[in-house]
């Protein structure tokens, strides 16, 4: 589903991002993707969501070869992968329900589907009670859920995660990590950055330990 | 991960054409819906779009007036022969009668010698100086005017061949220099327009600049989420033609302030020459440029804008 093939990434500034990645994720598997902060991983990340574009290698998204994805292909890619952020990117002017929406919104979905849709979205982070709300009244923890609604709503294959429980205490990450391995079990292919090594041991997901722009290793089965 | 990337090119989704005369409607209306939200800093901008266009509109309005003055005066174009000075007052008077009888002639005024030096003691102020003259130097002069200014140039030939005529002249030379100048006029205003049109184009862009650096966040989360250029350009389109119809709107109000102004006092001018004229209003042909022509440059100044914002946000290498 995601392939990596010799990916490097060096910023304008100079500074060398990511130095020959290889590695391949399958349709539906769940890999988390860990490191020190500046290892790489947001990078990773941005590459496959197509925020930014490899300076040598190829990246293969869900059978395209994301080097010949130009201008007006973009959009349509990025329908296809689901991307959640530590700050959530949330549009504090709009309402939970309008934040969830937007996606199907920008895909020209009827009202009717919009509102079965974002209801299923909401009833699966479990805050259906709270579709009219503003994000900013709402805990970190909601707010990450919204993020996450918001991600899943237009049903993508892939779902990328990037310090999703960064803000987190530790029963709420383990909460959103609970919610990721039952997207997974739906059969969506999952890549999580974090640095919470302690939280994803106990729960025997494949590991990708990036540093300095490199796979260190690549675990398939993490032992508790 | 072999299939090629045309293969695997989603479709846009087919949302019909209710769907997207919706989209459509819906980005109108928020586009309206967000000037009217800020009004002092949409008036204000709306306020330099309308000066803008009023300026070349009005002039070309006021010389579509001087042009309509000066072709009442082709109607009343005329025609001057001079006499030979051997002429007699009388053989002269025979002249003009057998002239005036001629369809092409509305009517002769015959200005005898005598007449002619009368005028001239009066007008001249030479008075005494004159009586020391002995002969009357001024030939005797007919007034012709022609019926219509067509074939005001063949009727002075004919007029011209006769042995009586010393010279038949048009008194045409200042029209050409009048319309000479017009002409100018109109060139002058016609590349004023241009720069003030790219004004309005720079204004509008301007102003949709700012508005999508305010809201650089939101289209950032929309491009993140999937959404075409399209659907973000679309809003920002509709504004840029939402400011140039309030500017036209604008210009249109101060180009009819401004002819009422203008009116009582062109009347007065008009009354002392004896005329009636009084200024044009707004014809159709005006008032649709102005009215196509603002939302035209609101959207083409938005339209350039809005590529040139999305372009910066393009994934780089």
């Amino acid at each position: 589903m995601i392939h990596f093939d010799n990916v490097a990434k060096r910023y304008p500034t100079g500074k060398e991002s990511l130095t020959g990645i290889d590695f391949n994720l399958e349709e539906g598997e769940m890999a988390f993707l860990t490191g020190h902060s500046g290892a790489g991983k947001s990078t990773l990340l941005r590459l496959i969501g197509l925020l930014e574009r490899a300076t040598r290698g190829q990246v293969w998204v869900n059978g395209r070869n994301l080097n010949r994805l130009y201008g007006r292909d973009i959009p349509y890619h990025r329908r296809e992968v689901g991307m959640i952020f530590q700050d959530h990117r949330l549009l504090h002017d709009r309402t939970v329900f309008d934040n969830i929406a937007l996606p199907l919104i920008i895909a020209g979905a009827g009202r009717k589907e919009i509102r079965r849709r974002v209801r299923a979205a909401l009833d699966k982070v479990n805050l259906l009670n709270k579709e009219k709300s503003q994000p900013i009244s709402l805990s970190g923890g909601e707010q990450q859920r919204v993020g996450i609604a918001r991600a899943l709503v237009s049903k993508p294959p892939v779902l990328l995660a990037d310090e999703p429980t960064g803000n987190l205490d530790p029963y709420l990450s383990q909460e959103i990590m609970h919610l990721f391995t039952q997207f997974n079990q739906v059969g969506v292919t999952i890549l999580i950055a974090t640095h919470d090594i302690d939280l994803i041991r106990t729960l025997g997901q494949r590991i990708i330990h990036l540093r300095e722009g490199q796979i260190q290793y690549d675990v398939k089965k993490a032992t508790p | 991960m072999s299939k090629k990337p045309s293969q695997r090119r989603q479709s846009k989704p087919d949302i019909g054409v209710l769907g997207w005369l919706a989209r459509h409607l819906q980005a109108v209306i928020s586009a309206l819906g967000r000037l009217l939200r800020n009004p002092f800093s949409t008036l204000m901008t709306t306020a330099v779009i309308g000066i803008a266009i009023a300026l070349p509109s009005g002039l070309v309005l006021f010389i579509d007036n001087v042009r309509q003055v000066s072709d009442d005066w082709q109607g009343v174009l005329n025609l001057s022969l001079f006499l030979d000075p051997v002429v007699t007052d009388q053989q002269a008077a025979q002249l003009s009668e057998r002239i005036a009888r001629h369809p092409e002639i509305a009517s002769v005024r015959l200005v005898t010698k005598q007449q002619a030096m009368q005028e001239f003691r009066q007008l001249s102020g030479f008075g005494q100086a004159l009586d020391l003259l002995e002969d009357n130097p001024l030939p005797a002069v007919i007034l012709v005017q022609p019926t219509s200014a067509h074939n005001i140039e063949q009727l002075t030939k004919r007029l011209q061949s006769r042995q009586e005529v010393e010279l038949a002249q048009i008194d045409l030379q200042w029209l050409q220099r009048f319309d000479a100048i017009t002409r100018i006029a109109e060139r002058s205003v016609f590349i004023l327009s241009g720069l003030l049109g790219i004004a309005v184009l720079l204004v509008v862009g301007n102003t949709v600049r700012l508005e999508i650096q305010n809201r650089y966040r939101e289209i950032e989360i929309i491009k993140l989420v999937g959404g075409t250029n399209a659907f973000i350009r679309r809003p920002f389109l509709y504004e840029g033609v939402w400011y140039g119809l309030f500017g036209a709107l604008i210009a249109l109000g101060l180009v009819v302030t401004a002819l009422s102004m203008l009116q009582e006092p062109v009347q007065a001018l008009a009354g002392l020459y004896q005329s009636d004229f009084s200024l044009a209003w707004v014809n159709p042909n005006i008032l649709m440029s102005i009215l196509l022509g603002g939302p035209a440059l609101g959207l083409s100044g938005a339209w350039v804008e809005v590529n040139h914002q999305l372009r910066k946000m393009d994934p780089q290498n």
